[in-house]
């Protein structure tokens, strides 16, 4: 009972990490490859955790749930790093697909690399 | 809260992310993430001038399991347009006006947005008038913006902003 | 059937994954797509522990596992503060 459930669990997610890889690497753009890892890999990597939680709970005969805190930080991080990396991205002004939209503003100058690292005069 | 005990949903987040950590449920974790959740809140504390409120937990529970049913489905939808031809794809950059206002329902509905597959929230603009969001296939532009009010922006006000 | 063919399939698709994001990090061609490549690469990592932890029957990949998430997730963030304003502590 417990095995099938396993074993498409483990596939699925093992299947959904290949897909957002994959992504990474046929998508077109940058802005259109962001989407491909983001989240195809994080809920990838959320059933494979949900196999082992289940895995771990039948083996020791308890409940393991220390998979969730991983589930869970996953989840509220991958966010926020899709978020920073499109918001460089467009800080960059990088090739895209879509029309860009206009630049944030019109007091921050263009500028098509990082900024000098010993700006601060300390 | 009182001063001893500043923000007590933090202190038993704190304490619950302990015993998950710790993976058991004897007593003495049990004392020892309260005693942990009640100093990290109580030396944080500074940094959390205001308290959250939530008005409707179960709104909130509900919210939730809308949104993990629609990554579960996007999911799939963009499974298929990565292994379909990426060259039919019609991303598109799309302005979401706000009705929201304050810093923690705005930042879940950012992050609920980049959670969902399709589409990432880029950037909040400076007066927090509308969220610039990348969809990776937006046929019809004004249809998604439709779909990401109704579907979160409408819930995360009456649970975080009733008025 | 887990283990004579759903792990070694997953643990095979899991190291395609790998090499396709190396092969991203490697060609680039920009300093977001690498960072991009980088963060696939630490979330393919943990993929591959939780399998490994499930194919030894040892609980004890979980530690490594939740600290690569929060490794990878600090370091993502340090290098896009760093393409957004030059500097990582400000």
């Amino acid at each position: 009972m417990l095995e099938p459930l396993l074993s498409a669990l483990i596939l699925a997610g093992a299947a959904f990490t290949f897909i957002g890889s994959l992504g990474l690497v046929r998508l077109p753009d940058f802005y259109t490859r962001l989407h491909g890892p983001t989240k195809a890999t994080t809920l990838g990597v959320g059933s494979l955790l949900i196999a082992s939680a289940l895995y771990f709970g039948a083996r020791d005969g308890g409940i393991s749930l220390h998979e969730v805190l991983v589930t869970l930080f996953l989840f509220i991080t991958a966010p926020v790093s899709a978020h920073l990396l499109s918001k460089a991205a467009l800080h960059l002004r990088l090739r895209s697909l879509a029309a860009l939209p206009p630049e944030e503003g019109g007091e921050k100058p263009r500028r098509n690399g990082p900024p000098p690292a010993n700006r601060k005069p300390e | 809260m009182t001063r001893l005990l500043p923000h007590p949903q933090v202190a038993l987040t704190l304490a619950a992310v302990w015993l998950l950590l710790a993976n058991s449920l004897a007593p003495g974790q049990i004392a020892l993430g309260l005693l942990l959740g009640w100093a990290i809140a109580l030396f944080a504390a500074r940094f959390w001038p205001q308290v959250p409120r939530i008005h409707r937990p179960l709104a909130l529970l509900r919210f939730v399991g809308v949104v993990l049913i629609d990554i579960a489905v996007a999911n799939l939808a963009v499974a298929r347009l990565v292994l379909g031809a990426p060259a039919r794809l019609r991303p598109a950059f799309v302005r979401v006006p706000l009705a929201l206002r304050s810093d923690l329902a705005i930042s879940v509905l950012a992050n609920t947005i980049c959670l969902t597959p399709g589409t990432v929230a880029s950037r909040l603009s400076s007066d927090r008038a509308y969220l610039l969001v990348h969809a990776l296939d937006a046929a019809d532009p004004g249809e998604l913006v439709a779909t990401i009010k109704r579907r979160y922006e409408t819930p995360l006000r009456e649970i975080f902003e009733p008025c | 059937m887990l283990k004579s063919f759903a792990l070694p399939v997953a643990i095979a698709l899991v190291a395609a994954a790998f090499a396709l994001s190396f092969w991203r990090l490697l060609v680039g061609p920009s300093a977001p797509d690498r960072i991009l490549a980088l963060d696939t690469l630490y979330i393919n990592a943990i993929a591959l522990l939780v399998l490994l932890g499930i194919h030894l029957s040892s609980a004890l990949y979980f530690e490594a596992a939740l600290l690569i998430a929060l490794m990878g997730f600090i370091g993502t963030v340090a290098f896009c503060k760093y393409l957004l304003r030059g500097d990582i502590i400000e």
